[in-house]
């Protein structure tokens, strides 16, 4: 029998046949903590006994949900970090970089065939790269940072195939709304989700990063797309790295193959309260909204603002709605100011933002207020993630929250 | 060939809280998640005291002024689903509460309470324990009661067995030298 891309990343790094359901002690490439789950961590790290991280080296430390420092505590936190990535001798990005998930795979902290967790969990991003990588609480980071290993029950995989093509202003995040309304906010619980197919060969690393991150929003425990040429390419300056194979053999045991076309798919929406939620923006063209964010690791990246960019085209931004734009990384931040939308953003009325969460995890800025409706490309539209639960959250693609922005109601970018 | 499923297991029997007995049920609905649980903007705090004074805020603001030591949490389907935050099982401890009941839970936050010392237990018929039921927890037996009913739960996958005996990862791994790698 073949084995699934996970199955082979566990058996590859243990040196052993092994496959789902198996429970395995694996070793990890990599650890990623940030500013909200980071300080419980350290000090489940020490409470276990913990004196040397594993491997300075494989963590990687970063602030960005709570950046700069928006109350004492947040700051005292951030203090308490800072201290022990200069005793340990990690690498500390601080404020300064982006949203963790971006920063990681960017750095190249995630590569084909490597186990990554973070305590964080969008972490499953970085199986964009053809890493295994999972979100993880803070308590088994603190095991992680200690003893370099965790104990994983190998997941059994969902094949997603994906195959059409997309019509103009459709795009990854669409699919992906699509999808996760079709398996359902508890479908992929303790499994892995493998994109694959002609549509998923042809997205390019922001649109794989895209599908990837919101495998949790489906209960997943990875997103994986198997590296290919556009993954190498992507590796290139970032690991010295040989390419391998590393796909699923054709005769791999799914726990379930779901096949999707994405010809006639229409931009899409999930409504409030939950993400399975998705609509084709047709049923919801002319909801109201107060504040449309467009960033977030799920769309920050400079493909992103680039299609938000062309919806915008030379309109402004409603006046009577906020939009905040935030690039996911300063490297993103960079592309987009270099290409001057930065700049195009700021004349249309947008708030443009340095690298970070922002409103996305409703504890830092740009809450919403009671009654309130935000429009948001990030990943949760649960009650009170970005401010008050008497508010709602829907969730789209940079190109709808752009051309709903320019109307200040969701509108469907194909016809702005 | 698979890997060899053993996991060190000091006993095969789950630790039962002493709060197990007649726990004065809250009733949740499906898909609860970690920010209803414990809000993000609570995220800086990192103590279970001061966190529990903020669990469920803004989802039902009287479970915090009310919940008393050794009541449970009953859910629906996919309990605990979103953020990893742990500070959501942290609350919980804060509040009193070592118990959540639910039909079936998010994989993190199923993964974190049996880490911090919350037992998560399935139930595939929480769903009929209604809110202030009495809820006494039968583990061994397989079974709850609420409210004198008797209702099927599941047994705790086995590689987690050690780490609920132990009380927690922390105590766990506090003895630990080296951990097994790539074995099971």
């Amino acid at each position: 029998m073949g084995a699934t891309i996970v199955e082979k990343i566990f058996s590859r790094k243990c040196g052993k046949d092994i496959r789902a359901g198996d429970v395995v002690m694996a070793p990890l490439n990599g650890a990623m903590i940030h500013d909200i789950t980071g300080p419980l961590a350290i000090q489940k790290f020490y409470e276990m006994g913990g004196k040397d991280v594993f491997d300075p080296k494989a963590v990687i430390m970063l602030f960005d949900h709570q950046i700069p420092a928006d109350s004492i505590e947040a700051a005292s936190n951030h203090v308490y970090m800072r201290k022990f990535a200069a005793e340990q001798g990690i690498h500390n990005y601080d404020i300064s970089e982006g949203v963790c998930h971006q920063v990681t795979i960017e750095k190249g902290r995630a590569a084909p065939g490597e186990i990554v967790v973070g305590a964080d969990s969008h972490t499953c991003m970085y199986g964009a790269t053809g890493a295994f990588a999972t979100g993880i609480g803070s308590t088994d980071m603190g095991f992680a940072l200690k003893f370099g290993a965790l104990y994983f029950r190998v997941p059994e995989t969902i094949c997603a195939e994906v195959s059409g093509k997309f019509q103009k202003r459709v795009g990854a995040k669409d699919l992906i709304l699509a999808i996760t309304a079709d398996i359902g906010a508890d479908g992929a619980t303790y499994k892995a989700i493998e994109f694959t197919g002609k549509t998923v060969r042809k997205l390019d690393m922001a649109g794989r990063m895209t599908l990837c991150n919101m495998a949790i929003e489906m209960g997943g425990k990875a997103g994986i797309v198997a590296p290919d040429k556009v993954t190498w390419e992507y590796m290139k300056g970032r690991r010295k790295m040989k390419p391998f194979d590393l796909d699923s053999d054709p005769d791999a045991k799914y726990a379930e193959k779901r096949s999707y076309d994405v010809s006639g798919l229409e931009p899409q929406v999930a409504v409030p309260h939950n993400v399975d939620t998705g609509v084709p923006v047709s049923k919801v063209a002319g909801t109201h909204v107060d504040q449309v964010f467009i960033g977030s690791c799920t769309n920050g990246r400079f493909e992103d603002l680039v299609e938000a960019a062309e919806v915008l085209g030379k309109k402004k931004f409603s006046p009577k709605i906020r939009t905040i734009i935030i690039p996911a990384s300063r490297d993103e931040y960079l592309k987009t100011l270099r290409a001057g939308l930065i700049e195009k953003f700021v004349k249309a009325g947008a708030l443009v933002e340095a690298p970070c969460c922002g409103p996305c995890m409703g504890g830092a800025f740009g809450l919403i207020a009671p009654g309130e409706v935000s429009l948001s490309t990030s990943n949760r539209n649960f009650r009170g993630r970005q401010g008050s639960t008497e508010g709602k959250v829907y969730l789209c693609s940079p190109a709808t929250a752009a051309a709903s922005a320019i109307t200040g109601e969701i509108t469907d970018p194909r016809e702005v | 060939m698979a890997a060899k499923k053993t996991v060190p297991v000091k006993s095969v029997v789950v630790r039962e809280p002493h709060t197990a007995q007649n726990m004065r049920a809250w009733k949740f609905g499906d898909d609860i998640d970690t920010d209803a649980i414990i809000p993000g903007r609570f995220l800086t705090i990192n103590n279970p005291d001061e966190l529990a004074k903020h669990t469920f805020e803004g989802t039902r603001d009287e479970f915090a002024k009310k919940v008393k030591e050794g009541d449970v949490v009953v859910g629906g389907r996919n309990f605990g689903c979103g953020s990893s935050r742990e500070h959501a099982p942290l609350a919980l401890i804060g509040a009193g509460v070592k118990v959540v009941v639910a039909r079936s839970f998010a994989r993190i936050f199923f993964r974190n309470s049996i880490n911090v010392g919350v037992l998560p237990v399935v139930c595939p018929d929480a769903d009929k324990i209604a809110d202030g039921a009495k809820v006494t927890l039968k583990i061994k037996d397989g079974y709850l009661e609420a409210d004198g009913k008797k209702y099927a739960i599941e047994p705790v996958p086995v590689f987690m067995q050690g780490i609920i005996d132990a009380g927690g990862l922390v105590e766990y791994a506090k003895n630990l030298k080296e951990v097994p790698v790539c074995t099971g």
